[in-house]
């Protein structure tokens, strides 16, 4: 266990040394998700008032659509000079290399997070802050069981050359419940009064959720990347 | 039980790739202290055996034995990391990250294998010729000095099986020469080094053992004698 959690984090590390000297894919992935909001907010505030739920929405398909284009990236880096066979053939265990790259995602989005989120609340007037706690489980629940899915395709994908227009066509039709859950979720906070128990609920969801995605992917992750 | 071994052994090995057999009932071994020249047109199926070698491709039929230990579809392999701790791959493709130096890139493979990169890293870049351009990014290295890196980091652990997949390719004289020294090094040392190469000048002399492939069969293996590349002609001419 102890070599497992050893190995993850090397990973993230090494992909954290990269992201220091490079700041492509944090770069990219904020700069594409603001751009969203940005549009939407255009689009769909109208004298300063944005239509229920607009924000919960927004915020989500940001954060998907943002997760996507990191996902796809981070794993272009393992595909120059191959280095995931590197990884692959490394004594470690196989699903720490899963493990390190999923906590690289994690911090990736819960760092973009930290910037939509307040964008969000300010530009739809939306009382997304109130309820901090519930928002934060909402959030991580979400993102880990969107990017649980997320970086086992894109590690299945590295070597497929159409990668970037099947990750999308495989990953939300299986992370759709996750975004809806979401979704319903942070409405729920927004409502007035915020509905707790509603977002506690969509919470245990999203664990449930999170639970099988992760387990799934450990289990699977070694048997798919062997060629 | 033990995680080392001195003879790595194919017994009917077999890949296919849908309806495409990359390897047909392939039975090689080679014992330490060996270098096994895999010889063979493209396509012949060298990196795909140098695939199943390396734990990195499960063999459709067939079995692979590491001493004790045996990797087949059947068995599966539970231990497989006993063994890929053994393994040193130079593939095509350097395994190195460009954005990190030539230090960042070894001092990431040590830990990764459990070593202490004080006591590892400064030696391979020794190894490698390139302890001035130790912080430079690997991004700005040549073939050559990348491909010595390269090998340098695959073979950082100490590795008992030496895969080796074209490894001359786009080097210059001196380092062919340089890559060369280090595999019969390794050979006296008691590695098992399997090579799989184009380039029967460079093989000549360097094998100890040759093996050639044609369409995924083995059709030839037999120890090396000089005169390789005639013998290869004149043997691919009849096949």
């Amino acid at each position: 266990m102890i070599r497992f959690w050893r190995t993850a984090l090397l990973i993230l590390r090494k992909d954290v040394t990269i992201e220091v000297k490079s700041r492509e894919v944090l770069y990219t992935t904020l700069f594409f998700a603001v751009s969203a909001i940005l549009i939407f907010s255009f689009g769909l505030v109208k004298e300063g008032q944005a239509p229920p739920d607009a924000a919960a929405a927004i915020l989500w398909i940001a954060i998907a659509f943002a997760g996507t284009l990191a996902l796809g990236r981070t794993f272009e880096r393992e595909r120059y000079g191959e280095t995931l066979r590197a990884l692959l053939l490394a004594p470690g265990p196989r699903p720490a290399l899963y493990v390190g790259k999923l906590l690289g995602m994690l911090a990736l989005l819960g760092i973009a997070e930290l910037l939509l989120v307040p964008l969000i609340a300010f530009l739809f007037q939306a009382a997304l802050i109130s309820r901090p706690l519930l928002l934060f489980a909402l959030l991580a629940g979400g993102t880990t069981g969107f990017c649980a899915v997320g970086t086992l395709f894109a590690a299945m994908l590295v070597r497929v050359r159409s990668r970037d227009v099947l990750l999308p066509i495989v990953l939300y039709p299986i992370t759709i419940p996750v975004i809806i859950a979401g979704v319903r979720g942070t409405a729920a906070l927004l409502a007035a009064p915020p509905d707790e128990a509603t977002a506690v609920m969509w919470i245990g969801i999203l664990l449930a959720f999170d639970t099988v995605f992760v387990t799934l992917s450990l289990w699977t992750f070694e048997p798919l990347m062997i060629e | 039980m033990t995680d080392d071994f001195d003879c790595v052994a194919l017994t009917d090995v077999s890949r296919h790739f849908g309806r495409r057999r990359a390897l047909s009932h392939v039975t090689l071994s080679a014992r330490a202290g060996e270098i096994v020249g895999l010889l063979g047109p493209n396509g012949a199926g060298k990196s795909t055996l140098i695939a199943v070698l390396a734990t990195l491709m499960a063999p459709t039929t067939g079995e692979v034995r590491y001493g004790d230990l045996t990797y087949s579809v059947a068995r599966g392999f539970r231990r497989s990391s006993l063994v890929r701790q053994r393994i040193g791959l130079l593939a095509h493709e350097p395994h190195l990250y460009p954005e990190l130096s030539a230090r960042q890139n070894l001092e990431f493979f040590a830990r990764l294998y459990g070593l202490d990169p004080r006591t590892t890293v400064e030696p391979a870049l020794e190894a490698a010729g390139l302890r001035d351009r130790a912080d430079d990014e690997v991004s700005g290295f040549s073939r050559g000095m990348r491909q010595r890196l390269a090998l340098e980091r695959a073979l950082l652990h100490g590795p008992r099986l030496v895969l080796l997949d074209e490894p001359f390719t786009g080097l210059d004289d001196r380092a062919v020469v340089r890559v060369s020294d280090r595999l019969r090094h390794l050979s006296g040392s008691r590695a098992i080094v399997v090579l799989a190469t184009h380039d029967l000048e460079l093989a000549d002399g360097l094998v100890t053992h040759v093996a050639v492939l044609q369409q995924g069969r083995l059709v030839s293996d037999e120890p090396a004698s000089r005169g390789l590349r005639e013998k290869y002609r004149s043997f691919m001419s009849r096949t």
